[in-house]
Parts: C-alpha cells; structure tokens; sequence
C-alpha cells in the first residue's frame, strides 16, 4: 500500500472522483497554475494536466469543452456563489481556499446562502459543494493562522470535517464530495506533509489504499485506546495528544485519545462510551477558548452524562487572542504537548 | 418604439403583468386586515421589467430574484395557489412554509427561492450559468438585483469573473431610483449605477425604459440570445418604479409627488401596455376585461384556498435541512 502525505491523499481523493463524476470539478485562486503551487499547499497541483484548465492555458492540456481546473480571481464572495449556483444545477465543486481565514470574506454566501437553500426551497433542491479550508497557526500572523471550525458547526445546513491522517484525509474528502450537503473541509497546515518545510509541522504521512473507500461522516475515531483520561482532539491537537498521551504511559497513565473527525455531525456516543470507562475528559483545540466546540462537548456532558464523571471536565484551546506572529508567542498561545500532558496529568490524579 | 408581438404573446404579457398588479394588490389588503403574518416587499409598479425579461425564457433557464419577488415568481410559472399558500405559512406553500414572502419561489420551473440579501443572488447565477456552459447546455441564467445591490462587493467580483469566463447569465438592474429610502443618487455617483460601470467589466449594457414591457422584452432578447450562442453576460438596467412602499411600514415621504405623479399615473407600465394593446387594434375593451375577469377569479381562489389550507405539522421545522442522500 503507497504511503501518502495529507496532501497527495486529498489530491487523490479529488482526482479519482472528477474521474468517477464529470460533475466534480475545483476551483480557487491559483487553483493549478503551471509553475505554480496547485493552491497553496500543492493539493490540486497538476490536476489540470488531466482534466484541462479554465480559463485555457495556452500551451497547456485542451480537453472538449470546459476544463475542470478553474483558475479563479481573488473573489471569496464570488467563488463561494459560484459553488452555490453550479451545486443547485447539478455540479460538484471543491473549493479551495488557500487559507482558511479567507472563509470570513464569503460568510453569506456559506452561512446565508449554501446553508439555508435547501431548507427554504422545501427541500427540492442540493447544494453538494465542498469549501477546502488550510487552517492552523504557521507563523504567518493573525490573518493566516485561525482554526475556525467553530464558526460553522454552529449552523444546521453546513457539515464540518477535519481529517487529521492521510487514511481519513482521503476518505472523507471523498465522502464531503459525494455529499449532498454543503461541507466545510478544514485542512490543518502543519499536517499536509508538503514537501515546503513549514516548522512543527507533524508527519501524518501513512498508508493510503488505492482502491476506493469512503469514511462515514459522524464517526469518530479512537487514535489510541486507555482506561485513565479521554482527551477529544482534532486537527494538529489530536497528534499533540498522541504524543502527550505516549509520555504520560510512560508515567503509568493510560490516555484514550478520540479523534471526532467530523464536528457536525459529532459522534457523542464514542465520546460517552468511552468516558463511560475514564471517568475523566478532557477536550482539546486550536480554536481558541471562548465558545470553542469544546464548550458544546461539555455542556453536552454536563447536561446528559454528568454521572459518568468522576472529575470536572478540562478545556485546553488555544488562548483568547488574535495569534500572535513571534514563533516563541505563538508556541505560548497554541496548546502544546507539553501543556496537554500537564493538564491530562493533573487530571488523571484527581 | 418597440413592436408589438403577434396577437397571442401580447396577451400572454398583459395577462402575466395583470395578474402581477392584482396579486400585489390584494397581498397588500389582506395584509392591511391584518391577515396575512409577516412583512411584504412588494413589486407592483415593476410589473413590465418581471414579464419582459421572463416571458421567453424556458422553464430549463433559472432566475434569480430579490427580497422582491412575487412578479418574477408569477411571471417564471411559480403558481398562485403555491404562492399564497407561502405567504399564508402553509404546508403546500411553495417553499413548504419555509420560506415567506422574501423566499417565494419553486425550482421546478427554474425559480429558486428568491434571495434576501441584497446581491447575494448575484454569484449564484453565475455559478448556474457555470453549470450550463459546463454541461453544454445553451440555457441561461438570469439574476435580478435592485440599483442598491450595485454597491455591493458580490456586483463587483461577479461582474468581473462573468465576463472573464463569458458566463451565459443576464444582469438585470431593476433601478427604482430607491434603495430601500435613500435615493441611489448619493449612494452612486453614477447615473445608472448598473450600466455605467459596465465597460469596467468588458460587459455590454443597455439602460431601457423598464416600465415599457416591449421595449425590455426586445433586449431581454438580445441578452439571452447572446448567452445561447456562448457571447457572454449582458447587463441590462430598466428604470422603473414602485408603486408602494419599500416595505410593509414604508409611506414613501421621501419620494418626490411630482415624481410619484409621473410614474403612479402617467408612466405605468400596465396602463400604458393596456392602451396600446386598444390603440393597436390588438384587442378590444371587451376582450381585456375578460382577461381581467379571469385574473381577479383566479387570484380570489387563490386566497381562498391558502386560508383554508393546513398549516405545516411542527415536526416538519427539523426537515429538509440536510438531504440524506449523496452521489453513492
């Protein structure tokens, strides 16, 4: 089985499905240009060169018709309208983004227009799109460094994934294209595996099938099973855990870590089966702390599991500020290994 | 001066435009009891510019409206009862109740409900008019927006990638003169905010006597054969009028009386189709006012059957918001 980087997986996954649909199609701002970057973090790289460019590339691969790489303007509002208007005709675009930050600039076409279509027509007509969003903090400042997943897995009519591996990158990309839901993919940074350099990144590079699969939206996954601590992380924060939780085992604290996977839908049952086990939980993200959706995971507990829990409940996110740029404020702001062992630790022992 | 069509489509037009001016009319009434819930945008005054522009679309091209729809809805085939039974709130409303009146609309005729944020139609008839050219369809798409929507970023960076990408979609400005109530002349300092900055885009435009249904119904074919044949978008500004308010609590005390006097009696878009139908020998007095007859009939059933219409059931609220289904 070929070992792939989150970023050629989720390339695969859109690949094979504009094989599998001629709807599918992908779009954004230096979406594939020749010479440059596939996006901004080589997802969708070369994809033109199979499935033609639009506008047309003089020189470049010609395909009958129109070309399923679109090169777009730096437009948010229209890129995301254009999803919106080609989805309800029976298209699937997969957006990108470049950098998830740029999400807050097409807010109403999302959250406005894709969201509510289908509920306000009565149910008669889709918007099956998917927006790709690079999240996370990379030291580029403020406006290049958000998680914010939150924001949209407050809104009924969206779905909200975020992969943390090459397996599941691939699988629910596939699963988003083939939804008929608008879904917001977020794509976390430091976990492409790209092979630009970025420091902290995490290799999350792994065994990735080449025959078709698909993974269920809703489904989390249990990264490493224990009997003392829940810690529920996703994105970068889920490998964070793991590494937290493999220093803790050496402590004799045993960590189960769950990897949500998707935030809308959130899979509560594997949450509650395995608190139902700990007693303890513990939920960490990169969002930042107020009204993060770890405070939803909380409350639900409080108000359907309290019994089963033998501790308070520990939110780890990131701090109530704009990320700051100094690599050495920036490690401050962000949960790290090290401040998620501390508190899985403290917890562990009350 | 426009020509006028054969017998039959001049009838057609003045049918569709009637019914517009009665639905609006009586929507205010029932409102003014108190019977209808809700708030209205209403689009009286601008009947010429919904049935121009549709009259010869095909039920495959889609339209987009604005929080003003109920003309382009009845003029693109959405029907009267599914209509008041939206604006009623009632289950078999075109919308199922979900919508209201800013939302009407019914996408089995190429209306999908009509869009409340001012411009945010805009993109998304150009990811329609993607979809065709995509699925080498020669359909088109077509968007409506009010001269206040000209001012929004979605105009701009909409403008921009139809033209690039020679989109088959039709910019239709309906410019009231008012957005909302401020006048649109100190919000642009353009005469025709729509048309005008046209050529930034490499788009052509035309600005047309909107309360003239011929004279739009003549460009609305220019622009949609120029979408069929693959030439790109058109922008199309028709200069027209309210009759009433901007919205339900709106008496309109900013608008001039001179002006109102001019577009309320001499220039509106129904009377004046009305004469030249008679001037023309198209059809006589008699021949209209059962047509008339005919509309007000259909519009009283229509009121009478969504008040008698059963309410959605309350677990409805938690359908439809996503589908279940995918491309599996």
């Amino acid at each position: 089985m070929a070992v792939l980087s989150i970023a050629d997986a989720l390339k695969a996954a859109i690949a094979e499905e504009m094989r599998r649909d001629p709807a599918v199609y992908c779009m954004g701002e230096d979406e594939d240009i020749p010479g440059g970057m596939g996006g901004a973090f080589t997802v969708t790289k070369g994809i033109g060169d199979e499935f033609g460019y639009f506008p047309p590339i003089p020189g470049q691969k010609e395909v009958a018709g129109v070309g399923r790489a679109i090169n777009t303007p730096i437009s948010e509002i229209m890129i995301a309208g254009v999803c919106v208007g080609s989805a309800m005709m029976g298209m699937r675009p997969v957006a990108d983004l470049q950098y998830c930050d740029f999400l807050f600039c097409m807010m109403d076409q999302l959250v406005n227009q894709a969201a509510k279509m289908r509920y306000m027509s009565g149910g008669t007509l889709n918007i099956p799109m998917v927006m790709r969003c690079p999240s996370g903090a990379t030291n580029r400042g403020a406006q290049h460094a958000q998680s914010p997943e939150t924001y949209f897995a407050h809104v009924p009519g969206l779905k909200v994934v975020c992969p943390s591996t090459a397996y599941d990158a691939k699988g629910l990309m596939k699963t988003a294209i083939r939804d008929n839901n608008p879904v917001i993919f977020f794509e976390h940074k430091l976990l492409y595996g790209s092979k630009r350099k970025e420091a902290g990144a995490i290799n999350s590079s792994g065994e990735v099938p080449e025959e078709d699969y698909t993974i269920p939206f809703g489904k989390a996954a249990i990264r490493r099973e224990g009997k003392d601590v829940t810690i529920v992380a996703n994105l970068l924060m889920c490998h964070k855990a793991m590494q937290a939780a493999e220093q803790l085992e050496k402590e004799g604290i045993s960590c189960e870590v769950i990897d949500p996977r998707t935030l809308l839908p959130f899979d509560y049952e594997t949450v509650v089966e395995s608190v139902r086990k700990t007693g303890k939980l513990m939920i960490v993200h990169e969002d930042n702390y107020n009204c993060g959706w770890g405070a939803q995971v909380a409350s639900y507990f409080a108000e359907n599991e309290i019994f089963l829990l033998d501790a308070p409940i520990v939110r780890l996110a990131a701090l109530d500020t704009p990320v700051p740029f100094s690599p050495v404020l920036e490690n401050y702001v962000i949960p790290s290994t090290e401040k998620i062992a501390d508190a899985a630790r403290k917890l562990a022992r009350l | 001066m426009a020509n006028m069509p054969a017998r039959e489509k001049a009838l057609g037009m003045y049918k569709t435009m009637y019914t517009i001016r009665q639905y609006e009319e009586t929507i205010y009434y029932l409102f003014l009891e108190g019977i209808m819930p809700g708030t209205i945008h209403q689009s009286h005054g601008e009947e010429a510019s919904a049935v121009g522009m549709i009259y010869d679309l095909r039920v495959d091209d889609v339209m987009f409206s604005t929080h003003r729809p109920a003309g382009h809805d009845i003029a693109k085939g959405v029907t009267l009862r599914s209509m008041m039974c939206e604006m009623f709130g009632k289950d078999e409303g075109c919308c199922r109740g979900k919508g209201g009146a800013m939302h009407t609309g019914d996408f089995s005729v190429g209306a999908p409900p009509a869009n409340a944020i001012v411009g945010g139609n805009i993109p998304i008839a150009a990811g329609a008019a993607l979809a065709f050219k995509m699925q080498g369809k020669d359909n088109v798409a077509m968007s409506f927006m009010g001269d206040g929507a000209t001012n929004e970023g979605s105009f701009h960076e909409t403008m921009n990638a139809a033209a690039v990408w020679k989109l088959p979609v039709i910019f239709v400005c309906e410019n009231n003169l008012y957005s909302a109530t401020t006048s649109i002349k100190i919000t642009c300092n353009m005469p025709n905010p729509a048309a005008d900055r046209a050529a930034a885009y490499g788009i052509p435009a035309e600005v047309v006597d909107g309360n003239d249904v011929l004279a739009v119904n003549e460009a609305a074919a220019r622009a949609i054969a120029r979408a069929r044949a693959g030439e790109g978008p058109t922008i199309l500004e028709l200069k027209t009028y309210r009759r009433g308010g901007h919205s339900r609590n709106d008496a309109c005390g900013y608008r001039p009386k001179d002006e109102e006097n001019y577009y309320l009696n001499e220039h509106d878009p129904v009377k004046m189709f009305r004469e030249r139908i008679l001037a023309e020998g198209v059809a006589t007095e008699d021949e209209l006012a059962e047509i008339e007859a005919e509309v007000v009939a259909a519009i009283d059933d229509s009121v009478e059957y969504a008040q008698k219409a059963p309410f959605p059931a309350l677990a409805d609220a938690e359908c439809d918001v996503y589908d279940e289904g995918g491309n599996n």
